[in-house]
């Protein structure tokens, strides 16, 4: 198997991290080694084995729909990266 | 006292608590001693001022029931810290100031210690050598341009150099074992779900576990004794009654069987390492163990299953960065432009990689062949250990297939800097504790590591286990305080 450079723009893509042709080649070269490397999980028969999903093998607990923190939006817009006192500011979405 | 910082935690803490040193005493000391260590450059972000205040304060009304009573102490910056900037190493969370306390650094506060700053690792907890900080890499104390190793490279780091009594890192594939085996001290994973993952920077959540990072056995039983809590707000803590770890820790393991496993017996392995295992063999036989020869066949299987699901969780993780409700943003025309551009300048080179990995392996019609495949091979591996401790107590194993490697060296080379983690990885995949225990050197006097992996929550077991072998080994770290002016 080889990833080539239409494969990196297609999970850039999907990832949403903006990548020039430059740092697609290389990465290109990266996955590959790295995927070499992986697949010698394909030496293994695993039709009949169970995935693990959970490694504590306990089931997630429900908990009550508590509100347990009130009035923290400001803390909560307090990291926000453009100033607004009440909303999330993002470049227009809609024309 | 001139020699504070070379004190050991519950030294001073017995110093403390008898009234020979006052926290500003011990806060004073290891600020000074931090502040003369720029070169090492542990440290993201300090908190000296604020330290020292806190340290006062204590003095004034001191509460010496407490277990870590005016201790000051440095943390991973992975661990969320209210109204201290937190930034995972990374540039996207340059400017991040949390507003609420990680549950882990909450129970360190609780019990009397200070906060004096926050050390440096790879961005998002992502390699092996401290080289993937935005904030520059970390240079170990046992000798100029080594690498500490990593993630938690600059916990390892601090301890060893003695600019924290103590600290706290996370280990997702290592990273506290590796970094502890390189800077010749001692680093405990403890069991999944032992102590609580909330609000430390996610990476791979069904591995992350976070752990203490000590200069010895006992201390490190200390601060996993305070640190391991059950916590309703990680959904994968485990309500179970924990030890006294410090309280039980025992040097008697007479009869307790060790198993060897000989899948560790890798390729390439240097004459070094096989030398030191045998010795550990011969520490625990001495100490009154009993080692018996085991198998743990799919042990070659890890690191590839590993880098499958730790990027395939961590993709999934990071999608959380986005610009738009904290860290840094890019300017962009819309809003999809935003992001990208957003991810791509505030993401470093490693941690884009395994993004992109991890996607790749998620994407439509690739799940089944790469992360289901690894999700079963992950079982075959829980397996092994499974049946092991069928036979066995504890497994005993080095920590890391070499010694400590120059800056620079293995930057080139993903895969290569990969097998770092192959002794240390399995133990994560299977949820287990592990702890590295600094064991000898090599013959460039660098140090090394011995690991011993336990049964899930049998941590206390393998503490006992390490803290009878380290009187037999009787280490001894070689640091000539060279980047001291």
């Amino acid at each position: 198997m080889s990833i080539d450079l239409k494969t990196i723009k297609h999970i850039s893509k999907l990832s949403r991290i903006s990548v020039d042709e430059k740092r697609a080649e290389k990465l290109a070269d990266d996955l590959n080694s790295i995927f070499e490397f992986i697949e010698k999980l394909n030496e293994l028969k695993t039709d009949d084995v169970k995935p693990l999903t959970s490694i504590a093998e306990t089931t997630l607990k429900f908990r009550s729909d508590e509100i347990k923190s009130k009035n923290i939006r400001e803390q909560i817009i307090k990291n926000s990266p453009e100033d607004n006192e009440d909303y999330f500011v993002v470049p227009k979405v809609i024309e | 006292m001139s020699d504070i910082t070379k004190q050991s935690l519950t030294e001073l803490v017995e110093n403390i608590k008898n009234k020979k040193l006052s926290s500003t005493d011990v806060t004073k000391a290891f600020i000074q001693r931090s502040e003369k260590s720029s070169e090492l450059n542990a440290y993201i972000t300090d908190d000296f001022t604020s330290a020292l205040d806190k340290a006062k304060k204590f003095d004034q009304n001191p509460n010496l029931d407490l277990k870590l009573p005016g201790i000051p102490m440095a943390v991973k910056d992975l661990f969320c810290t209210k109204n201290v900037k937190t930034t995972a190493g990374s540039k996207i969370l340059n400017n991040f100031v949390p507003t609420y306390e990680s549950t882990v650094t909450e129970n360190i506060w609780n019990e009397g210690a200070i906060l004096m700053g926050k050390l440096n690792c790879d961005e998002f907890a992502m390699g092996s050598s401290n080289e993937t900080s935005h904030f520059g890499n970390v240079q170990n104390p046992i000798d100029k341009n080594l690498v500490p190793g990593g993630s938690s490279g600059g916990s390892a780091s601090a301890v060893a150099g003695q600019l924290t009594p103590i600290t706290i890192g996370t280990d997702t594939g290592g990273s506290i074992r590796q970094p502890a085996s390189f800077t010749g001290i001692v680093g405990l994973k403890p069991t999944y779900g032992s102590c609580s993952r909330y609000g430390i920077v996610a990476f791979a959540s069904s591995l992350d576990q976070a752990g203490p990072m000590a200069q010895n056995v006992k201390d490190c039983a200390l601060l996993q004794e305070v640190i391991s809590t059950y916590d309703p707000k990680d959904s994968t803590s485990i309500n179970l009654k924990r030890n006294h770890y410090s309280k039980e820790l025992t040097k008697n393991i007479k009869g307790k069987k060790i198993g060897i496993p000989k899948e560790y017996r890798v390729d390439g392995m240097p004459k070094e390492i096989e030398d030191l295992w045998q010795k550990g063999i011969q520490y625990a036989k001495d100490c009154g163990a009993e080692t018996i020869d085991i198998s743990l066949p799919h042990t070659s299987y890890a690191l590839p299953t590993y880098y499958i699901v730790a990027p395939a969780e961590a993709s999934s993780n990071l999608a959380r960065y986005d610009g738009v409700k904290y860290g840094y943003r890019a300017k962009g025309e819309n809003l999809i432009d935003m992001y990208e551009k957003t991810r791509s300048e505030g993401f470093g080179a490693e941690v884009q990689r395994r993004i992109m990995i991890g996607t790749y392996v998620l994407s439509s019609g690739y799940y089944d062949a790469y992360y289901l495949k690894a999700q079963k091979v992950r079982k075959l591996i829980k397996n092994d250990f499974d049946e092991a401790y069928k036979k066995v107590d504890a497994i005993l194993t080095p920590s890391t297939p070499s010694s400590a490697f120059k800056i620079g060296e293995k930057t080139n080379d993903p895969v290569s800097m990969y097998l770092n983690d192959i002794f240390t990885v399995p133990v994560n995949l299977a949820g287990l504790p592990g702890i590295s225990i600094p064991a000898g050197h090599d013959t460039k006097g660098y140090p090394l590591g011995l690991q011993i992996i336990g049964r899930a929550f049998d941590e206390q077991n393998i503490l006992n286990i390490a803290f009878a072998m380290e009187e037999k080994i009787d280490f001894k770290n070689k640091i000539t305080d060279w980047w001291i002016k």
